[in-house]
């Protein structure tokens, strides 16, 4: 099929803790996209809904797909083919998707594409700025990942550095509930270091000097030592110097990277690049030293399902579609093992 | 049974002591309080187990797999898990069932929840760097070996403290 800018693609994505489906045209206007926890489920469906289980996913899978066509303006006849994460992931909840994705391709009678999360990731930024020079380097920090990766174009990648131990959200998850400061630990994190003094302690750099992987478990539990031992430090101040140690080492890496490699653009990705101080320390650092830094708001940060339906977008026209037969592949890589593309073998 | 490390490696040791005992379809429990050093109780283990690359944090993943080089390694983390049903979710079980080793990040949820299975609670010290860790098992499945494995470590522990002394 011939894939352009008026290619429609609807992106479905359950492999953590949001269902979300998008609407994206011509891979990178959004025309619809919305997160289960962005929309007051209480109220528009009812009921309690936990956290973590795919029972979730289940439930939300098809009123967000619903929701997502509806605010698209578009009738489902539009869609051109079905973008669905295929992993990584917990097997339970990214089957929800896959089969929910492989449903709707079947019965539209279109593609099915099946979309490595962390790839999608990269086409956040793209989503907001495609003309993004390239190379690029992505810091892809969140709760569950801590990566540095080479993007030279859309499509092509290949992962430099990344944690080998805790991701950089996870610390900030832990310290947030070990403060006492409030949840999602992130945010809370990120307003207490706003009230305090980030020189007051001088928390461990880890591996600063050292490569391009990081490693934060040591961080976390020398806040804990530290705070165990001086009881009368005020939040705020350990909050703040535990951010700007993390701060610290993520633009550090993130910026030898890109000197590595020769890099144009530096690119932010994941749930922590919402926090202000890593923001503003890369843009600062990062334009210094001259390269082109991309910041993406927010929503597309966080984990969503336009980005799948962007990353779908190229794939199809790169790669043409996964096959009906897709299943999910709980521990996909980013560069390891790729979703099979059927070229040809499907109209 | 009580044990000392009196660092991060010998905290990796022990646990590369417990691995050597585990058995196909066994399920060790990890359990202590923040920064007591649970993820390099499970690194150690996947070490001993033949694990190669980096052993992360699986909090936000919920379970990360490994391949040893005799068993499939399944690295849970029920930390962000807030009841039973969630857990259940994880399919430990069948992971056990099917001849895999499950090591469970803040697993003391109950022994009647996780079944048949080896405890490893490790806790904070005086000194930074060192951790008391308690071992115990529950059921039958480890009867047998208990008294093996707590011959192993002690002689492992006197090892250490005669390294320590020198």
């Amino acid at each position: 099929m011939h894939i352009d800018n008026s290619t429609v693609v609807l992106g479905i994505e359950s492999s953590c803790d949001e269902t979300a489906a998008a609407i994206v045209m011509g891979g990178n206007d959004v025309l619809s996209s919305v997160v289960s926890s962005q929309i007051d489920i209480h109220a528009k469906f009812g009921g309690v809904v936990p956290e973590v289980a795919s029972r979730a996913h289940l439930e939300l899978m098809q009123p967000v797909i619903n929701e997502a066509i509806q605010l698209a303006g578009i009738g489902s006849e539009r869609i051109n083919a079905v973008a669905t994460t295929v992993g990584p992931g917990l097997i339970g909840a990214l089957l929800v998707g896959v089969s929910a994705g492989k449903a709707m391709a079947y019965g539209l009678g279109v593609p099915f594409i099946g979309v490595n999360h962390l790839e999608a990731h990269l086409y956040a930024a793209l989503l907001e700025e495609p003309q993004l020079p390239f190379p690029a380097v992505v810091l892809l920090v969140s709760g569950g990942n801590t990566l540095l990766i080479h993007m030279t174009a859309p499509g092509e990648y290949s992962l430099l550095g990344a944690t080998i131990d805790d991701a950089a959200g996870e610390a900030f998850d832990k310290i947030a509930r070990f403060l006492d400061i409030g949840y999602p630990g992130g945010p809370a994190v990120d307003a207490a270091a706003q009230l305090g003094n980030p020189q007051s302690v001088e928390f461990p750099r880890a591996m600063l000097h050292d490569g391009l992987d990081f490693s934060f478990s040591g961080l976390k539990t020398s806040v804990i030592n530290y705070v165990r031992k001086n009881p009368d430090v005020a939040s705020q101040d350990i909050a703040a110097s535990f951010q700007h140690a993390v701060v610290d080492v993520l633009v550090v890496k993130t910026l030898r990277a890109a000197q590595q490699v020769g890099a144009k653009s530096i690119v932010l990705g994941g749930g922590v690049a919402a926090n202000s101080l890593l923001r503003s320390e890369m843009q600062r650092v990062g334009s210094g030293a001259g390269f082109h830094v991309a910041l993406p708001s927010k929503a597309m940060c966080t984990d969503n399902a336009a980005m799948i339906a962007s990353a779908g977008w190229y794939r199809l026209r790169d790669h043409g579609p996964s096959g009906l037969d897709t299943g999910a592949i709980p521990h996909l890589s980013l560069t390891g093992s790729t979703v099979r593309g059927n070229r040809g073998e499907r109209k | 049974m009580n044990l000392f490390a009196s660092s991060p490696i010998a905290t990796r040791e022990i646990a590369a002591v417990v691995a050597s005992y585990l058995r196909l379809g066994d399920t060790v429990v990890l359990a202590g309080e923040m920064g007591a050093g649970k993820t390099l109780l499970a690194q150690g283990i996947c070490a001993a187990l033949g694990v190669t690359g980096p052993v992360t944090s699986p909090t936000f993943n919920l379970v990360h797999t490994y391949a040893g080089n005799d068993a499939t390694v399944h690295h849970a983390d029920l930390y962000r898990l807030k009841n039973r049903d969630e857990i259940a979710d994880l399919a430990l079980e069948e992971f056990s069932q099917q001849g895999d080793i499950v090591l469970i990040e803040w697993g003391d949820v109950g022994d009647d929840v996780i079944g048949e299975h080896l405890e490893i609670r490790i806790g904070l010290c005086e000194q930074d760097e060192s951790r008391d860790i308690e071992i115990r098992a529950v059921g039958k499945r480890w009867e047998l070996r208990w008294p093996l494995l707590v011959a192993a470590t002690k002689l492992y522990a006197r090892n250490d403290a005669d390294w320590d002394d020198q």
